[in-house]
């Protein structure tokens, strides 16, 4: 069986700027696969790539089959939810919204996905009127992840979730993640500032430089390695 | 080329958050309503006045709604959206040339409509929507090209149309309400109130928002933003066709008929906030009662004023309330 997601010397250019020189890596069924790197690595380039929000070279294979260049729209409908930098929140609308058009793509009821959402995410029930801009970051990122969940999604890609929140709610959304991975079957690929937690959660484990992947293996092995203790967790 | 083109959707503007609408504000529409109510219950000329004012009103709500939801989605004003009113006007003339009834013709516009705003969005804007002044340029450039185009088909004179409400007079006690006003309220009310309804209730009006506030983050989930912008032009000339139809039996068809139209509608929107179709309503209809009650009851106001008062009233709304009566605050969040 062909893996879910797989990326073959992709490369990506923002003008002139030349941001990915060749990335390869797959993503299994099932699999949390982190990304990390510092910053300009070319992270959120990786995932902009994959879900045709940059023009890129390079073959993306998802599910077997060649995701095409059709713009972002079509990827949504293949099954690939992107929670982009900014968490992709219509601040403007209300977080019921957010969530009903999480489910855009598909017809019919969305009660059980809501109803699936609030057993993640009870604290949404009261919430679900108020306007989503005025929810905290935390509960924006978790809005945000709820609404990845309506798409029904094979592969969610996440970007950076842990960035501007307190660590105590890092902490937090790193556990629903890894929940929704092991009750939903969901195969995430996350991109990651904080080495740190994503290591923990993830089975595999990408490191990025100036647009190469320099490093790969499964977290635990990553986490030994002495380049990446010495550059991404700092001991 | 064009997928590379589509992807860069423009995202600049700072969540807007909140109604926007102030305790002051609200107190003073309902203030303004109780005054007209009162005045109207103790006057019978101030009574026709105001129903008149509103039914203008409501022509000036229409096609300024049409201007707010195409800023809305393009951040342009769209100069043409008089011109393009005018044109489906004169299609709805030539319908009834062809022996078909009034109000066939005034549906049969409406679609045609539709598909005239969603292929000029497709045609016309599409191309140039990266850069703004761009399509403003290209928005004037449609005025002109409209407005020849009409003329050398139909010609400059004037033109006449069969009434949709005949002239009758409806007489409430010492008060006599043309019948022609009241039609025009309730026509524009009925399409305000079925848009308000497909953009609040429906799946297709969420994409619609989505995708004009966002449009970024629509594509992610899935919404074909471009789908969304062409529709969102084609219901605006809808709109416009409306606010046309309702014109021609006061001013008659001729090219210019939208042109002043147009202005009023302008300054209808920029006293709602621009941003906000509610405020575009509002505006538009306390921009009609207030013209029509200042040309009764003020002297010197004479027709040729109404224009300059219009847009004095914007100016001090401008230089009081910079974001109109609706318009929301700009707030960013990290």
């Amino acid at each position: 069986m062909p893996p879910l997601l797989e990326l073959v010397d992709v490369t990506a250019r923002y003008g002139p700027v030349q941001a990915l020189h060749g990335v390869s890596l797959t993503v299994g069924e099932g699999e949390i696969v982190a990304v990390l790197g510092a910053n300009g690595a070319g992270k959120t380039t990786t995932l902009r790539a994959i879900s045709n929000t940059v023009r890129r070279e390079g073959e993306i294979r998802f599910g077997g089959k060649a995701v095409g260049r059709k713009g972002p729209e079509s990827v949504a409908r293949f099954g690939i939810a992107h929670v982009p930098e900014g968490r992709g929140t219509f601040a403007e609308l209300t977080v019921w919204e957010n969530l009903r058009l999480g489910a855009y793509s598909r017809r019919g009821s969305v009660k059980d996905d809501f109803a699936r959402v609030l057993s993640y995410f009870p604290w949404i029930q009261d919430r679900r009127n108020q306007q989503a801009g005025t929810l905290s970051g935390g509960e924006q990122q978790m809005l945000a992840l709820a609404r990845a969940f309506m798409q029904r999604p094979r592969l969610l890609l996440l970007d950076e979730p842990s960035l501007g929140l307190a660590p105590v709610l890092v902490t937090e959304v790193f556990r629903i993640v890894r929940e929704l991975n092991e009750h939903e079957g969901l195969t995430v690929l996350v991109v990651e500032q904080n080495a740190h937690i994503a290591l923990q959660v993830a089975q595999t484990a990408y490191v990025l430089e100036v647009g190469r992947v320099a490093l790969s293996g499964p977290s635990a092995e990553l986490q030994e390695h002495e380049s990446v203790r010495r550059s991404y967790l700092g001991y | 080329m064009e997928a590379v083109r589509r992807l860069n959707y423009r995202e600049r503007r700072a969540n807007r958050i909140g109604t926007g609408v102030s305790p002051a504000v609200v107190i003073a529409l309902v203030a303004a309503a109780i005054f007209l109510l009162v005045g109207s219950l103790l006057s019978p000329i101030f009574a026709q006045q105001t129903v008149a004012g509103l039914a203008q009103g409501a022509v000036f709500a229409s096609l300024a709604l049409a201007l707010v939801l195409i800023y809305r989605a393009t951040e342009v004003i769209n100069f043409a959206q008089g011109e393009m009113a005018m044109a489906t006007t004169y299609f709805a003339y030539q319908l009834t040339l062809w022996h078909v009834s009034y109000w066939w013709a005034f549906f049969l516009t409406l679609i045609i409509a539709f598909f005239f705003g969603a292929i000029v969005q497709v045609a016309i804007i599409r191309p140039v929507q990266r850069s703004v002044i761009a399509v403003v340029i290209v928005t004037v450039g449609m005025f002109v090209l409209i407005d020849g185009l009409v003329t050398w088909k139909w010609g400059a004179d004037l033109k006449f149309m069969p009434a949709p409400f005949g002239n009758t007079v409806y007489h409430v006690g010492s008060v006599a309400f043309a019948r022609q006003d009241i039609g025009t309220l309730v026509v524009t009310i009925i399409s305000v109130v079925l848009l308000w309804v497909l953009f609040k209730f429906t799946k297709l009006g969420l994409a619609m928002r989505a995708a004009a506030l966002r449009p970024a983050s629509a594509a992610l989930v899935g919404v074909r933003v471009n789908r969304m912008l062409a529709i969102g032009w084609g219901l605006a000339a809808v709109l416009g066709a409306v606010a046309g139809l309702m014109t021609e039996p006061t001013v008659f068809l001729q090219p210019t008929m939208m042109q002043a139209v147009l202005l009023y509608a302008f300054a209808a929107a920029v006293l709602g906030g621009l941003e906000s179709p509610a405020g575009a309503v509002i505006g538009g209809l306390a921009l009609g009662v207030f013209l029509n009650l200042v040309g009764q009851y003020v002297g010197f106001a004479t027709s040729e004023l109404r224009l300059p008062i219009a847009f004095a009233v914007l100016l001090i709304v401008l230089l009081v309330k910079p974001h109109g009566l609706f318009g929301s605050k700009q707030v960013r969040r990290v």
